[in-house]
Formats: structure tokens, sequence, C-alpha cells
């Protein structure tokens, strides 16, 4: 019984193929073999199969949000291209950005699988912005393994194709009779030519159009679906992967900003130019609309000098406001629930979550050699094209004249949907006449970076005994910027999205929540309020946040029906993966199990990315773990296990998939425990890791358990954000079983400031001398 | 412009710049030596973990000029070398566990793991939970389950 998605064209087709789609196949004009592919036939919209239909599908259960950047994607993402060099090897430029998901490796594995290559023999690099592909390049909405699969492995396919039909005509014999090996077409009588001596031969001098199958899946896949190490973890253990930040261009000196004390301040005059191009190393300095830039022989020397920069400065878009004024305003424009019926039961809550910080480990950074009639820019953008366009017309110059490349970056979590530190390079550039090299502080991606914005979701339920009649879910949050590409895309495909006359953040908002139970009439809504925060996509968006008060208010309900939390979900959940997921965690949580006192079990589940995932954890709140002495740190409740039971329809690679679980899991842990931000007077407070309490080796649980249920589909769910909503579902559900309290605020100790803020001025704080008294 | 000198990796080097620039930048901006990143230049995320004389330091807290020259920097890029092998025993433990995502935090991830192995095997002990839980460097991926792994798996190859 289930009303999942997953194979739209062949339900029957085995795991690990992709049903029988049709796309169009480019044999491209080039000195060696190279191919491309493109989508033929619009995706087939799955139909939804009709379950026990209590409560309507929501649209996001039907079409999601990487549905409709699939959709989007559609009638230009024909533009990959595999290429065999002269050494036998293929090269593939994606056009998803690598930020530590994995993608790089996946994709290496349906080449390789598909070509008859080793792993190693495929490079895979980052391409440039391609301004043709339009929508098809934005990486996001955990969307990239579930778009590029099919057109890959077919491209993949294609070249095996064309260097068989080069060796058989050069040996004059059928190529069915030809057989290849890990890079070498096979002569039934033994001979063999490497793909590297047939790649010129293969080639054609005329771009031809062919049309071919997906192809079907292998019932013995030598790589895919099979457990593997990341292509580059050499490179990283040695040091020798080379992130943005590592990257050098000629003249490209280091640069940082010198920025406001409050949030999107502006620069009224800087009254010292002199003093700070006097520094040591200082060789440039420029008023840019985000403060001023300084560039110098060396980012610490920048650091010196943001140190003495004496600035007059402008208001910022949120001056005046803190916690409490944002808490007013949010709470000020609470929709009201609908009035309760005389008679039902009913359940209500009121949750509150505080800003959080997407910032990834390598800092915001950006490469700009901007010229008189052209411009370069390096930077590890996930939106490549709309980065490109808005570069051009700052500059006044063509879009051809503007060249973005794509670095893999040190992480993003959502940050680099945003290209606002490129942005800041290219101004810098163009205002000091030379290439820079932008980074921003530890310091600066906190208190001016991208916020998950502060929330109230809203909830109630009705119920008669045994019955849930209603649920509604008012969500209410500071808004959410999406200028950086969903917008377009969501613009472009409207007319096939399930759901019309919403905004942009709603039409996100109901293409990605969705409630996994039977709760008859069902209501979840977001209500935006206009407040200047600079905002963004973390990880998961809305469904942390959403999720938690769900599954909290779940519990609240099966309390209220005498029920234990697993027996009442097993009887209300809608979708059958989901409630095997549900049960394989309890089986294998030892749900139930008798805990002491302070300590409990909690439960969540959730839909995503046409996944299902139950997570299962145990949370300490003992006096003695809350009250650890943590140096410079926060203690607090410790998760001590956890059990992450997932159905991934088609795990690629199962231990990339298992490591995104993980991830998933130390962010929902930090979320509902220890991580958020303090608003000020219009200034966010946190400045170090030291103070932005992501999770840390001492609050990591001990034991994380990964289970993959069997392959139930032929196409790939979307992993990297997946684990992130039921983790801190269920951390804040084992917190109020532990406790006998349900929190209402998250992260549970935001209230207590643990840390002395940095000053507002410098922005950058001096980096300090005394290191060696730690060695 | 002073000059200091130092012996980077085993080799003896030497830098032309202004004595408060600290360690991280000689080694980032002037001698391209990329392995120590920088993630907060506050002494907080570890991610530029070194071995000074063989001890784990973050040479974004400490100025070119109290380095001497007789003084030994070992980054990442030298790890290898110090047990005479194309890899060190923990990075083939990062490897086995498939431990990197983003990758940027892991060369101080493992600075921090060899130089924390080596001192408790100098005391005679064990590697406990309570050790693990000590190590300051911050993945912002989460990889923290996979390095407890790793670390004890490498341990037992050092």
């Amino acid at each position: 019984m289930t009303e999942h998605h997953r194979s739209p064209d062949d339900p029957d087709s085995p795991p690990g193929g992709f049903g029988r789609r049709r796309l169009l196949g480019y044999l491209l004009a080039a000195p060696t073999l190279a191919v491309g592919v493109q989508y033929a036939s619009a995706l087939a919209r799955p139909q939804a199969a009709a379950a026990s239909i209590i409560t309507l599908p929501e649209p996001e259960q039907i079409f999601d949000l990487g549905d409709a950047q699939d959709l989007a994607a559609l009638p230009t993402s024909g533009l990959i291209t595999v290429v065999v060099n002269a050494d036998g090897t293929a090269s593939f430029a994606a056009i998803r950005t690598e930020v530590g998901q994995g993608m790089t490796t996946a994709i290496a594995m349906m080449i390789a699988e598909y070509m008859d290559l080793e792993l190693d023999q495929v490079t895979i690099t980052q391409a440039d912005a391609r301004p043709e592909l339009i929508f098809n390049q934005l990486t996001g909405g955990s969307n990239s393994m579930r778009s590029q699969y099919g057109p890959t492995c077919a491209a993949a396919k294609l070249a095996k194709q064309q260097l068989v039909s080069a060796a058989a005509k050069l040996w004059h014999i059928t190529p069915s009779a030809l057989q290849t090996e890990r890079g070498k077409v096979i002569h039934p009588d033994g001979r063999s030519l490497g793909y590297g001596e047939l790649a010129a031969r293969a080639a054609v001098t005329e771009t031809r159009l062919v049309s071919l199958l997906v192809p079907d899946a292998v019932p013995d896949f030598r790589i895919l679906g099979l457990p593997q190490g990341r292509i580059d973890a050499l490179d990283i253990v040695t040091g020798q992967k080379t992130f943005g930040m590592d990257m050098r261009v000629p003249g490209a000196l280091p640069t940082m900003v010198a920025r406001p004390p409050t949030i999107n301040g502006t620069v009224v005059s800087l009254n010292n130019a002199g003093q700070i191009l006097a520094m040591p190393g200082i060789t440039d300095v420029a008023v840019i609309s985000t403060g001023v830039a300084i560039r110098g022989q060396t980012f610490g020397q920048c650091i010196d000098a943001i140190q003495i920069v004496d600035v007059t400065w402008g208001p910022g878009t949120v001056d005046g406001e803190s916690d409490a004024t944002v808490l007013a305003a949010l709470k000020g424009g609470l929709p009201a629930l609908p009035a309760l019926p005389l008679g039902p039961l009913s359940v209500s809550g009121e949750f509150t979550f505080y800003f959080a910080s997407n910032t990834p480990l390598e800092p915001d950074w950006a490469i700009a050699d901007v010229r008189a009639d052209s411009a370069e820019i390096w930077g590890p953008f996930k939106v490549p094209i709309v980065a490109a366009q808005d570069f051009a017309l700052m500059l006044g110059l063509p879009q051809s004249a503007v060249t973005v490349h794509v670095v893999s970056s040190g992480g993003s979590f959502g940050r680099h949907l945003f290209h606002d530190c490129a942005t800041e390079a290219v101004e810098a550039s163009r205002a000091m006449g030379q290439p820079v090299k932008l980074m921003w502080s530890r310091t600066d991606t906190f208190r001016q970076g991208r916020t998950h914005p502060m929330c109230i979701s809203q909830v109630q339920a009705t119920m008669l005994p045994g019955n849930v009649l209603t649920y509604t879910q008012l969500h209410t949050s500071v808004q959410t910027s999406f200028s950086h590409g969903f917008g377009e895309i969501l613009t472009a495909t409207a007319g096939s999205l399930p759901i019309t006359g919403f905004g942009l953040a709603e039409t996100v908002f109901q293409l990605t929540e969705s409630s996994p139970y039977n709760f008859g009439v069902t209501t979840q809504l977001l209500n935006e309020i206009p407040l200047q925060f600079s905002t963004g996509s973390m990880r998961n968006i809305y469904s942390p946040n959403v999720v938690t008060a769900e599954e909290l208010i779940v519990d609240q309900i099966a309390a209220k029906f005498g029920q234990d939390p697993v027996a009442f979900r097993r009887a209300f959940l809608k979708d059958g993966n989901v409630l095997a997921a549900l049960n394989k965690a309890a089986e294998v949580g030892n749900w139930g199990q008798t805990m002491p006192p302070l300590t409990a079990q909690g439960i969540a589940v959730h839909s995503e990315y046409q996944a299902a995932i139950a997570v299962l954890v145990e949370i300490d709140c003992t006096p003695q773990t809350v009250n650890r002495d943590i140096p410079d740190g926060v203690g607090g409740p410790r998760v001590t296990n956890v059990v992450v039971v997932v159905d991934p329809g088609f795990a690629i690679n199962p231990l990339g998939f298992e490591a995104q679980m993980i991830g998933g899991v130390e962010d929902g842990i930090a979320l509902a425990l220890t991580a958020s931000l303090h608003v000020q007077d219009g200034l966010i407070l946190e400045g170090s890791w030291d103070n932005f309490f992501y999770t840390r080796e001492w609050n990591t649980p001990p034991e994380i358990q990964v289970v993959f249920l069997p392959n139930t589909s032929n196409s790939p769910c979307g992993a990297g954000e997946l684990a992130v909503a039921p983790t801190m579902a269920a951390v804040a559900c084992a917190y109020a079983r532990a406790t006998g309290t349900m929190p209402t605020s998250f992260p549970i100790n935001h209230a207590t400031l643990g840390f002395t803020p940095y000053p507002a001025e410098p922005s950058t704080p001096q980096s300090p001398t005394n290191g060696l008294q730690y060695t | 412009m002073p000059s200091y000198s130092f012996i980077l990796n085993g080799e003896q080097v030497s830098v032309d710049c202004d004595g408060d620039v600290r360690l991280l930048w000689v080694l980032r901006d002037i001698l391209a030596v990329t392995g120590p990143k920088y993630g907060c230049g506050l002494r907080v995320c570890r991610a530029c973990t070194c071995f000074y004389n063989g001890l784990p330091f973050n040479p974004c807290s400490v100025p070119v000029s109290q380095i001497k020259p007789t003084d030994e920097i070992t980054t990442i890029e030298g790890l290898p070398a110090t047990v005479n092998k194309p890899l060190h025993p923990m990075q083939q433990a990062w490897i086995d566990y498939d431990v990197a995502q983003c990758g940027y935090c892991q060369p101080g991830q493992i600075m921090t793991a060899v130089a924390l192995v080596k001192q408790i095997q100098a005391e005679g002990g064990e590697i406990t939970e309570a050790d693990l839980d000590g190590i300051r460097n911050i993945c912002r991926c989460g990889t923290y389950y996979r390095i407890r792994e790793a670390i004890i798996a490498g341990a037992k190859n050092m």
C-alpha cells in the first residue's frame, strides 16, 4: 500500500534501472569521442496510487521541489557530455557542484559502470557557468542524483557503444560479437584494443543526433549500488585537494572586508584610508556596498588592517531588532487557528525556533579579475548561471564577456546558493583595478552571513476517540530569501505545478512539506513576516521545524489516546515505506526497553525527496551529563544512541548515502539542543564556533547505526538533507519523554548565552598570539 | 623586511615578511602550503592544526617571529614522512572508513588524531570515549562518528 511515485514509467523494472525513458543522444564533432545526452520526453509524472485515502495527498506527496527542478531542467539538459581521452580515460564536467555530498563520486560510479571502466579511469571536473543550461545548473533540494542519473548513465552507455562500433569496423566484425572489459574492447579471438586507441576512430566530424533508451538496469551491477569510498579521499587526507581558498590566480591577492556593526549596515564614510594603506603588506583599499575592502599580501595583514579601520557607518536593515522584538513580531503576525468544535478532544502547541547559521567550514570566498572589457570569476557557486547574469549586469558587460568558474567547496548547507561574496569580489576588483581573492572571516560568516529564519510553528489537532479529525499547522517565519534561482525555476514551471495562487516561499513550502499521517482534514500553511534579515535555505529548509512540531504533537495525541508512540504511528501512517522504516527502527533500536530515570527514547518519521526514513534516538538528560564541564562550549543533554532506518529508493553509493545520514543526524542534534544565533540590537552575537554551538565531539552520539531497507525502487532519492528533520524531531520527542516536559523553544539551550560575544567592531577580531602556550 | 627561517616538513625554509604575520598565513599565502586550513583564525576550529617540534598547535595563533630557525613545523603534507611511509596509518584509516565529506577540516582532524594517539600511547594508555569527546576540531559536515571509528582503527597501526 503505497502512494509513492518512484518509478514513473515502469513500476516493475528491477531496482537499479530507470524505466524505459527515451532520450536524445548526440555524437559530438570533436577530435576524440565525445557524446552528449538530452532528455527527449517530459518526465512522466507519477500517478498517486490510491491508498486508504482518508487524507487527500498534499502537494509534496505527488510533486515535490526536486520534481519542479527536474521539470524546469527538461528543455536544456541535453548538454552533459562524456569525452573519451587518448589515454583511455573518460572525462565529465559535472553541472552540479560538489560541496561534500559525494556527487562527483556517484557520477564517476555511473560512468565507470556503463562504460566498463575502473573508477579511477573517470575524471570529474566542475563545469563553468553555462548560460544555455538555464535551470539545469542549480545544486540544491537534494536533487542532484535524481536528475543526473538517467542521462549520465545513458551517455556512458552511448560512449561505450561507439567505442565498440569503432573496433568492429576496424576488425570487420559485427559489434555484437565483441565484449568490453575495463577499458578495452575484446575480439572473440582474444585480441583487444584500449578505449584510448579507439577514441579518435570513434570520433565524428559532424555532430549527429541519435535516439536512445535509458539503459536497462544491469542485474549484477559491478559498481553502482555497492559501497564506494570517495574518489577524492586520498587528496583530502594528504592535504592535496584544492579548495577555493587554496587556489592561486596570478595577482589575486588576499582581500577582506571591514564590515558594519549591524546586519546589512552601510558605509557613510571611510575616515582613514591613508592610515590603512600605510599598514604592512596592504596594497589597496576601496569602499564597496557592504563595507571597506582591504587587499594585502596575506590575509593576516588584512585582519591587522581591519583592526584600525575608522568608518562612519550608516543604518542596516534590522537595526534595533533583537530576539525579543523578532519574537514579538512573529507572535503579532500569528494567524488565528480554527475555532475548536465542541466535543472533540484536541491537542495544540506553539513552537519557537531561533535563527541558525548555515555557514560551512570553508568560509565564503571568491576570486575576481575584472578588466575593462571582460571579467573572470571563481567561486563555489551552486547557481552559477544566475551569478554570471548578475555580474554581467553589475559590470555592464555582455554575458559572453563574463566567465564564471565553479570550484568545489568545503561544505555549503545552502550557503552557496547565494553569491554575495563573489559580488563583493567583483566590486572590489573593479574598484581596485586588480584581481582579488576575497574571503569572509569566520566572524563575518556568522554575523553577516545567511541565516535560517526564526519562526513559530502552531499546531492543532482535533480528535474523536480512536480517530484524528483535523490537523492544522500554521508556520509563521521571518521571510526566507529564494533569490538565487529557485524562484526562476518555479516561475518557469508554474503551469505544471499542482498548486496555484501561492507566492514563491509558500510554493516552496507546499512542495517540501506534507504530513505523513492520516489525520483527516490536513492543512499546512506558511505565513511570512517581512523582516529584512539575511536569510536563505538551510539544509532541509522548513522541514526540521515543521516535522519537529508535528512529531511532538503526534506524541501528545498518542498520549491522549493512551497509546505508545510507535503503536500510534503504526496505526496512522499513510505510506507503507514510512511504516516499514518505523517498524525496522523500533526493532533495531529495541523500542520500549526500560530506560533509567531522565533518559528516554524518542522516535520520528519523515518522507521527502522521494525517500522514507525513521530515526530512533536515546537521550541522556541526567544532571551529571547536562552539567558536564565543557570549556568554551556547552554540554547539555547528550544523545547517546541513534538508529536511522532509510528506504533510499535505489542507493547509488550506500557508503556515501550513509555518510549523508550521519551528517544529517549531527545537524538535527545541533538544531534541537545547542545551535542557534542570538540577535541583539541589529547584530548577531555569535562570532566563532565556540559561540555557535554546532555539534562537537562531546555531543556526538557514541553510537550511530544506519540501516537500509532493501531497495524499493529503481531511481535514487535525495540523501543530503533527508535525516535532518526526523533526527531533530526524534531528539525533541526523546527530551520530552526523558524530562516529562514538552520543549516548545529550540534549541533548548537558547535562553542561556553560553559565551562572551566579540565586540561589534572591529568586525573581525584579531587572531591570538599565544598559540605556542597550547602545544 | 625581516627574514624568518624554520624547518618545514624536513626542509629549512626562510621567508621575508613582517614578524606579526601569523604562521598560518606564512604557510598558506607566502609558501603556498595549503594543507592547513583557515576556519576561524581564533584557535577555535582547529582546522589549521600542525605540529610544532612534534606537538600539536594552531599556526593561526602564532606570529612567525616566535618561530626559531631550529624549530620543526610539520603540516599534513609532511605527515607521511614522519613514519617514512607513503601514508601515515591515520591517513589510511581515514580512507578505509571513508571519513571525509567536504574534506576541509580533515587535515586538521588527522593531525589532532595523530597527536592525541601519540600522547596516549606515550602515557601507556588506551583511547577512551572521554579522550575522543575531548577533541575540539569542528566538522560542519558532521563526520564525527567516522572520525571516532578511524582514530581507534588508525591507532592500532601506530
